[in-house]
């Protein structure tokens, strides 16, 4: 209860942010701020006090329990890791708007965005009913759809902020799918039992369907090839939300449901496949096409996405140290990923540009702003002694330790690496060394535009002398959890000279070399555009609408005879198939009355009548050709006595024809303007509907079930009714209401007559 | 004789009768308006309160023994389309008060309570014949209101309407008739208990498909749904929200109705046809609303849309889906009725409602961006909104009963609906607007913007605090499935 609270509380806080600004003024920023600090104080003093030191804690809120959907919260090693990130690097972020945005009138939707999409990362990492993580993740699409529309007067930042929602929700959807197959394949809707039933799952024969579709859910929100391209075009929201969204929120989202996962579904081949494989073509491509670009924001959400694919290649190899090498490397990225993004945006902010090609030497107008660029850069590079490089050897070791035909990882993550060690380089050092280059003179900044990417920035670099402060507490906590099992763990920068430090030196080597060439890289990609899946978005959606054009115009066409048809037809044709294919009938042996010849007269002169009304091309003509089929059923209820609704069916057709022959006197001539062609559609439709209902009729009297309910009528009608003409008792008596809906259809048309003959006058 | 049951019929028809009166002394008028507003809903809750535990209630007009007379009858589900529409019917009303346009002809006000009494006899009634008669109750209400405005476009729209709807009301009639013929019978318990001891189910079920067409046409399935995009847009605000709220509606009702209590056997055909049916409808009408300016007519076609998805749950004919069909219901009632409110106020505000020339909404009336928001996405599902709870359950029970096509489908079109709707937002809130043509701003006032507040708030309340309305959801559709205690409360017997 107090844990959904604290989680919770961020949504209404989001509500509380405009009077907040109202009252506190300038100082509104400094109290949100606090919030994602305290929550992060609480967090880490809930789990230091928990009371099982291996255990996890389950906090459960009733929500929905009918749908079978509530609040509750699993707390682990896995969930911590992301908490901590979130409440933590949230904290920063918080801090660094409140300088980089200060003059933005809109600050305080900015803050409530920004806390709904905080909060919704939070309950997304910590629900255990796999429902309520569904919830939580579709709240992430839209706060992350606001806030990349933040300021939306571009058609850029509208496109990218729907191009996000959709690629997103498209991942939300299918996971949906995935979570109730696998929630029904093991029979709980909470993820710490489905964790206990990983082989019933691994077994059930939706193992894979489930694990594809909740796949999809994780690669589109964390941006995995090809639905990666949401993710740099985001960057057009402002820079602490990137910094934001890259480090420790949303992109996020995908690894933790991999991760969540991985002991349930883990360890099959298919796993193992479409993990390495999707994840491994990220990671290598990502890298490449990041070093080519030269807006620093979208290089490193290249980057980004690199490590993402890096990420979910290796819990798919899930070893040891395969998931030991990701929760460490998850960890160092989103430290040093929010510090590159807030230093990205504090030279855009001072020197007017983002283009890394048009920018350097800032580092002596903004020394700290370079401090922090640099350690973070360190980390990412892997230059001793960062959380950075603790990570990348493991990710190295994981590999080494794979099964023979699986090294070939190894040799994939050295070439990624490299890459990314160049952009590290690229986008965290160069702008800050070297001769002093800016399209504006560099001013001084806000304190808390250094402030917050420094404290992060030092962070990598001090967790990686002191790994163990993170390890004990929650990281090997997280191995473990993701494990299945426990697992052994010990951090430490050196662990003596082996094939992962080779690699690791290797790799800055080549990193260097890569730094060195990069221009010549970057003009090569740009001559050079390619088809991808940017575009192929766009084209998607305009064939969707193509599509959605012509069945449109074919449907709504806007012409009513056609709409008539197809009305007529349809009803036609589903019955037809109920009588003849899906329910195929025994005919009743109904033997053919022969009609005597007045009968045959009538029903002649009913016929002719009625190809006489659509074959003359006079309304009046046509009008008395209907009367006269109306005189002929009435003559056919005198004939079947029933003489009252034969009266009443003479004085209805007498009444019509009168009517009509007023008002249609004054009209021109029909004229039949259809080519043939439609006239021949037009009968055969009518012709089809008449059949389907003769046939209908023809058998249904015959098959009569039961005795009518009107012969109750006739028993009572005197004796209980007290009146002697049952048409009379029945309207008036037997069946009241519906004489007095008839009557109020009668008055509604009054009224309408009366409505618009008033309006004539007027 | 129970005759509360009676009065959500009485009461507002009674009403009508009486503002007919005072068509020249517009105050009094509409004192009376929120007079029958509040008794109708008064009405609506009493009904609530002795339905809510799971009883079911029934009347017999004039005392005549079932299957002989008329019966009234309200289970679960028709108490909370009841609800819906008293609600839906009160903020409407009120809505005309506060907007001029709406009210200026002699029959609204009058018409609108009528419409009202006639949505809410389809729900109660328990004869199938009675069920026609109130349909044209609301038909030619609906009719005499839309073409009330006597513009062109209006005129247009309510001929289609009219036509298409009365080809409707002729097929119902032939298909009572033949059923009639069958089983000599209209009390639709009664039908139930007698079909039940008819062996050959095939010709019943061919009879049923006359009905089952009359009820698409009414409620906008596919391929009957032309009427509805055609007219929707034409009339003013509160009576287009009144009918969003409300018409599809009614036809699914008894749709819902007929074939849960009354054709129940031999279903695999049936059901085959009402999936087949609904996968068209929802894919119809989303890519009809992808291509649409106006905006009201863009919702128009996401009711199409959505009533396929109402429809999915009918044919996977589950508890659960059930369940999800009547919270659909809910949702898509309250949230398309304050859809089209907002676009009064829309129209009020930029003189138009068509997108390309919308734009910065946003920027001029951020409160009123964010009321927005909440309805506009739950269109898309999006949770915790109402939307998702409806489709969650629908594509979970979907699942469970293995119609992964359907499902398939239906994800798909939620996706495209997120499209359309994020689309509304980007072009009439987030975009700068194209030219600064603004009308006088007269104020809004208390009344227009009274039931938007109240119906967002519904929205809300559904999405956020789901499980009442899932709980009588549920109760609903367990007494739909198994309705032997609305059979009893009918024919009376064990």
């Amino acid at each position: 209860m107090i844990f959904a609270g604290v989680i919770l509380s961020g949504f209404f806080l989001a509500f509380l942010v405009a009077p907040l600004f109202k009252v506190l003024g300038k100082a509104a920023p400094w109290v949100i701020s606090l919030f994602p600090f305290s929550q992060l104080l609480f967090f880490l003093m809930l789990w230091t006090n928990r009371p099982h030191a291996t255990g996890e804690l389950v906090a459960c809120t009733q929500w929905v329990p009918g749908a079978g959907v509530d609040l509750c919260f699993l707390i682990d090693g896995l969930s911590m890791v992301f908490m901590v990130l979130i409440s933590g690097i949230g904290g920063c972020v918080f801090l660094y708007s409140k300088d980089y945005l200060h003059d933005d009138p809109h600050l305080d939707r900015f803050y409530s965005y920004l806390l709904v999409f905080m909060s919704a990362m939070l309950g997304l990492v910590a629900a255990d009913n796999v429902i309520s993580l569904y919830v939580f993740w579709e709240l992430t699409s839209i706060s992350s759809f606001l806030l990349i529309g933040f300021h939306p007067d571009t058609p850029e930042a509208r496109r990218a902020a729907l191009q996000a929602l959709l690629v997103t929700n498209l991942g939300g959807l299918a996971m949906l799918a995935g979570l109730v197959i696998l929630a029904e394949a093991g029979d709980s809707y909470y993820f710490s039992e489905l964790i206990q039933r990983g082989d019933v799952i691994r077994a059930h024969p939706h193992y894979s369907a489930a694990l594809l579709l909740l796949l999809t859910g994780a690669f589109t929100k964390s941006a995995q090839m090809p639905f990666h391209m949401w993710l740099p075009n985001a960057m057009v929201a402002p820079t602490p939300v990137s910094a934001y969204l890259h480090s420790a929120a949303m992109v996020k989202g995908g690894i933790y449901l991999v991760a969540r996962i991985s002991p349930i579904f883990g360890g099959t081949a298919l796993w193992f496949g479409a993990l390495t494989i999707v994840g491994g073509i990220t990671f290598v491509i990502a890298a490449v096409l990041g070093l080519a670009q030269r807006d620093v924001k979208r290089m490193l959400a290249y980057s980004t996405i690199s490590v993402l694919g890096m990420l979910m290649a290796v819990l798919g190899i899930g070893n040891e140290k395969a998931v030991q090498g990701a929760m460490v490397y998850l960890f160092a990225h989103a430290l040093y990923k929010s510090t590159l993004f807030m230093t990205g945006g504090a030279i855009d902010h001072a020197a007017g540009t983002r283009d890394l090609t048009r920018l350097g030497g800032l580092g002596r107008m903004l020394p700290l702003v370079a401090g922090a660029g640099i350690l973070a850069a360190f980390s990412k590079s892997g230059v001793p002694p960062t959380v950075g490089l603790i990570g990348k050897e493991l990710i190295y070791e994981a590999g080494l330790h794979a099964h023979s035909a699986q090294k070939v990882i190894v040799a994939g993550a050295l070439f990624g690496n490299m890459f990314l060690a160049a952009v590290a380089w690229a986008a965290g050092i160069r702008p800050f060394v070297g001769r002093l280059q800016s399209p504006e003179a560099p001013h001084a900044l806000k304190p808390m535009m250094w402030f917050a990417p420094l404290v992060l920035g030092v962070l990598g670099v001090a967790l990686g002398w002191a790994p163990e402060i993170v390890e004990k507490t929650f990281l090997h906590a997280a191995a473990n959890t993701v494990s299945g099992h426990p697992v052994p763990m010990d951090l430490a920068l050196w662990h003596g000279f082996n094939t992962a430090v080779l690699l690791s030196i290797l790799t800055l080597a080549g990193g260097g070399l890569l730094f060195w060439v990069r221009h010549r890289w970057r003009r090569f990609a740009e001559a050079r555009p390619w088809v991808g899946p940017d575009i192929l978005y766009d084209r998607l959606l305009s064939v969707l609408k193509g599509i959605a054009r012509l069945s449109t115009r074919l449907l709504q066409s806007g012409y009513l005879r056609q709409y008539m048809i197809l009305v007529w037809a349809v009803s036609a044709g589903m019955v037809s198939w109920m009588l003849f294919d899906a329910a195929p009938l025994s005919w009743p042996a109904f033997a053919p009355v022969l009609p005597h010849l007045h009968e045959w007269v009538i029903g002649s002169v009913m016929m002719a009548a009625a190809v006489f009304a659509i074959a003359t091309t006079q309304r009046l003509v046509s009008i008395l050709a209907l009367g006269v089929i109306g005189f002929g059923v009435t003559l056919f209820f005198v004939l079947y006595s029933a003489p009252d609704l034969a009266i009443t069916q003479f004085l209805v057709e007498t009444f019509s024809v009168i009517l009509f022959v007023l008002v249609l006197y004054r009209l021109p001539e029909l004229k039949d303007r259809s080519p043939v062609a439609t006239r021949v559609r037009d009968a055969l439709v009518a012709l089809a509907v008449g059949a389907v209902m003769t046939l209908l009729v023809l058998g249904s009297p015959s098959v009569q079930y039961y005795p009518k309910i009107s012969e109750y009528f006739a028993q009572v009608a005197v004796s209980a009714a007290h009146g002697h003409n049952i048409v009379n008792v029945i309207l008036v008596d037997f069946r009241v209401m519906d004489t007095l809906g008839e009557i109020t259809v009668l008055a509604v048309a009054a009224i309408g007559v009366y409505s618009l003959w008033r309006r004539e006058d007027a | 004789m129970n005759t509360l049951l009676v009065l959500p019929v009485i009461v507002p028809i009674g009403a009508a009768a009486f503002i007919w009166l005072f068509n020249s002394r517009p105050r009094i008028q509409h004192a009376l308006v929120l007079l029958t507003v509040a008794a109708t809903l008064a009405v609506a809750c009493l009904i609530l309160r002795q339905t809510a535990a799971g009883d079911v209630h029934s009347t017999q007009i004039g005392h005549w023994p079932a299957p002989y007379g008329i019966t009234f009858i309200v289970d679960g589900f028709s108490t909370l389309m009841l609800l819906i529409s008293t609600l839906i019917g009160g903020m409407a009303a009120l809505f005309s008060i506060g907007d001029t346009a709406d009210r200026r002809h002699a029959g609204y006000f009058p018409l609108f309570f009528i419409l009202l009494g006639g949505v809410n006899g389809a729900f109660l009634t328990g004869d199938l014949f009675n069920l026609y008669v109130w349909f044209e109750v609301l038909l030619m209400a609906s009719f005499v209101l839309m073409a009330l405005g006597g513009q062109r476009t209006q005129i247009e729209g309510a001929v289609k309407y009219v036509m298409l709807n009365l080809a409707g009301s002729t097929l119902l009639l032939a298909g009572i008739g033949i059923i009639y013929g069958l089983t000599g019978t209209l009390n639709m318990a009664d039908l139930a208990a007698k079909l039940a001891g008819v062996s050959n189910a095939g010709r019943v079920n061919a009879a049923a498909m006359l009905l089952l067409a009359a009820f698409c046409i009414k409620s906008a399935i596919f391929p009957f749904f032309f009427w509805l995009p055609a007219s929707y847009h034409t009339p003013p605000p509160a009576v287009a929200a009144l009918f969003a709220g409300l018409l599809t509606k009614v036809g699914i009702y008894a749709l819902v109705r007929m074939f849960t209590l009354v054709f129940v056997a031999d279903t695999a055909a049936t059901f085959k046809l009402l999936r087949i049916l609904a996968g068209l409808t929802m894919v119809s009408g989303v890519l009809g609303a992808l291509i649409q300016k106006d905006m009201r007519r863009l919702f128009a076609f996401l009711i199409v849309s959505e009533i396929g998805f109402v429809l999915m749950g009918i044919g996977f004919r589950t508890e659960r889906a059930l369940t999800g069909t009547i919270f659909f219901l809910m949702h898509m009632a309250v949230v398309k009725s304050t859809l089209f409110l907002m676009t009064g106020v829309i129209e009020h505000w930029k003189g138009t409602v068509r997108l390309d020339r919308l734009g910065s909404l946003f920027e001029d009336h951020p409160a009123f961006g964010y009321l927005f928001l909440g309805p506009v996405f739950a269109l898309a599902g999006l949770p915790p909104l109402s939307g998702f709870w409806g489709k969650y359950v629908l594509v979970q029970a979907g699942l469970i009963e293995k119609y992964y096509l359907l499902v398939g489908v239906a994800l798909a079109v939620s996706l495209t609906t997120l499209w359309v709707v994020a689309r509304i937002w980007m072009e009439a809130f987030w975009r700068p607007a194209c030219a600064p043509k603004r009308r006088a701003d007269a104020p809004l006032g208390l009344l227009r913007i009274g039931p938007i507040v109240v119906l967002a708030a519904v929205t809300f309340l559904l999405g956020l605090w789901a499980e009442p309305f899932h709980a009588q959801a549920l109760q609903a559709a367990g007494q739909l499935l198994h309705p032997s205690a609305y059979m009893q409360a009918v024919l009376g017997g064990p």
